[in-house]
């Protein structure tokens, strides 16, 4: 064990990233929770993997290869709204058999296909914190206007066009925020891991929260919180980050008993 | 004296693929509740939506006043087991006021609505619609799921707070239609 590492410079950079992303991606998954849309973070995080490893074999920035991937997924996404998890479940398959064959066949992206999908945090470098950071300023007060739209969209579907107005701008730009957050989560703490923090936190939301802003709050603690325990445990104890934060995430539910048919 | 003209109905045919309702013919003025009754399968909520353009239209003429607020109430409601919502949450949604609401929901909108009967989260949402700022408020099946105290205070609260608003109603609850509606339209098979 080598829990001291916890307290080095080294490592600093890599937790900040991943802190600020474990506290956005739960409140991400509590709007698409919220439109039965959850898998289509698994979807953006596949195409964002992907992109990535195309990056870095065309010799560009896995970052920027990463998010463009995702946001394309996002924009197909909005755009084929009817299509629902169909289209997610296409967009996985294509993005993991591309991923998959690109590792398997070019010797560059072999390390940096591992490193996303077991989820090795200790590679993120200042430039994934500075695009989270930039990101989160971004984000956050958007998704706090969209917050209302979003809930309309649920619970009063004709809120809008009754007015004579349309949803479908505002749906878009929140499938776009969620890919450019999952596209950076991915990049940073692999694809499992983003998934498990944009899926997990808000089940425990769901099951406690007694209001809409209290299960934020309590999605994005618990995010924050099982990250934290997560980084701390696979760094003390030598193990991939993505399993131990999944396993971490999802032991609590277990434990309380969420049940299954509220899943 | 007449309230202000919200809406003129002109020979409305509405539908989907192909009309399925009309023709309707009727006036709102501020003030008005109007009820639109008819046998079932007669089209009444399709011409409902039409009114707002949730349908296709494929005759006849809706003229509103410059600058409506619609407000529209439909049937059914989805599954909320699970969602962390509370009643002041879905109010503040719509931008309903909960003043006027009948004691028994007042005390407990900050619970969840997934702890609510059915009677009151019916009750609730029908108030979300009628209470959200609007000058014309389409309600489709409204006592649907209601109980006896609920429709009781629904009709009291329509006969005596609505002035600011009009009101176009579907209902197969004829007393209820007779007992609010200031007028009432015929829609035919």
């Amino acid at each position: 064990m080598s829990f001291e590492l916890l307290f080095d410079p080294l490592f600093r950079v890599p937790f900040a990233t991943g802190l600020l992303l474990a506290g956005i991606l739960p409140l991400i998954g509590m709007y698409l929770r919220l439109r039965n849309e959850w898998l289509a973070a698994l979807a953006f995080a596949q195409m964002a993997s992907a992109g990535a490893l195309v990056a870095m074999v065309l010799d560009g920035p896995m970052l920027l290869g990463g998010v463009l991937a995702a946001l394309l997924a996002a924009l197909v996404k909005g755009l084929l709204a009817r299509a629902g998890a169909s289209a997610y479940a296409l967009m996985m398959l294509l993005a993991w058999g591309g991923g998959v064959l690109l590792v398997a066949n070019h010797p560059l992206a072999e390390q940096a296909g591992h490193a996303l999908f077991d989820g090795q945090l200790y590679f993120t470098g200042e430039g994934h914190l500075l695009a989270t950071a930039l990101a989160a300023l971004v984000v956050l007060p958007v998704l706090a206007c969209l917050s209302r739209p979003l809930l309309l969209a649920r619970f009063f579907p004709e809120f809008y066009r009754a007015r004579g107005q349309s949803e479908r701008p505002r749906l878009l730009l929140f499938d776009l925020l969620a890919g450019l957050v999952v596209a950076l989560a991915t990049v940073s703490l692999g694809v499992m891991a983003a998934f498990a923090l944009v899926f997990v936190p808000p089940l425990l939301a769901w099951r406690f929260g007694r209001g809409w802003k209290s299960g934020l709050a309590l999605t994005g603690l618990a995010g924050m919180g099982g990250y934290t325990l997560a980084f701390a445990l696979s760094l003390g104890l030598d193990q991939p980050f993505g399993p131990v934060c999944a396993l971490l995430l999802v032991m609590p539910i277990v434990m309380t008993g969420v049940k299954f048919d509220r899943m | 004296m007449a309230g202000e003209l919200l809406l003129r109905v002109v020979g409305l045919r509405a539908g989907y693929a192909g009309p399925v309702a009309g023709p309707l013919d009727f006036e709102l003025r501020r003030g008005e509740i109007i009820g639109l009754a008819g046998p079932n399968g007669a089209g009444k909520s399709t011409l409902l939506k039409a009114l707002w353009g949730g349908v296709r239209v494929f005759g006849g003429e809706v003229y509103k006043a410059s600058g409506l607020q619609i407000s529209h109430q439909a049937q059914g409601f989805d599954d909320l087991r699970g969602v962390p919502l509370s009643g002041c949450d879905l109010l503040g949604l719509t931008g309903a006021d909960p003043a006027g609401l009948p004691p028994w929901l007042a005390g407990r909108l900050h619970e969840r609505l997934d702890r609510l009967s059915g009677g009151q989260l019916q009750f609730l949402r029908l108030w979300a619609c009628l209470a959200a700022p609007a000058d014309l408020v389409l309600l489709d099946e409204p006592t649907n799921n209601l109980d006896r105290a609920g429709v009781a205070h629904l009709a009291d609260w329509l006969g005596r707070a609505h002035g600011g608003q009009g009101i176009v109603l579907v209902s197969h609850d004829h007393a209820f239609i007779d007992q609010v509606c200031t007028r009432v339209v015929e829609v035919g098979a």
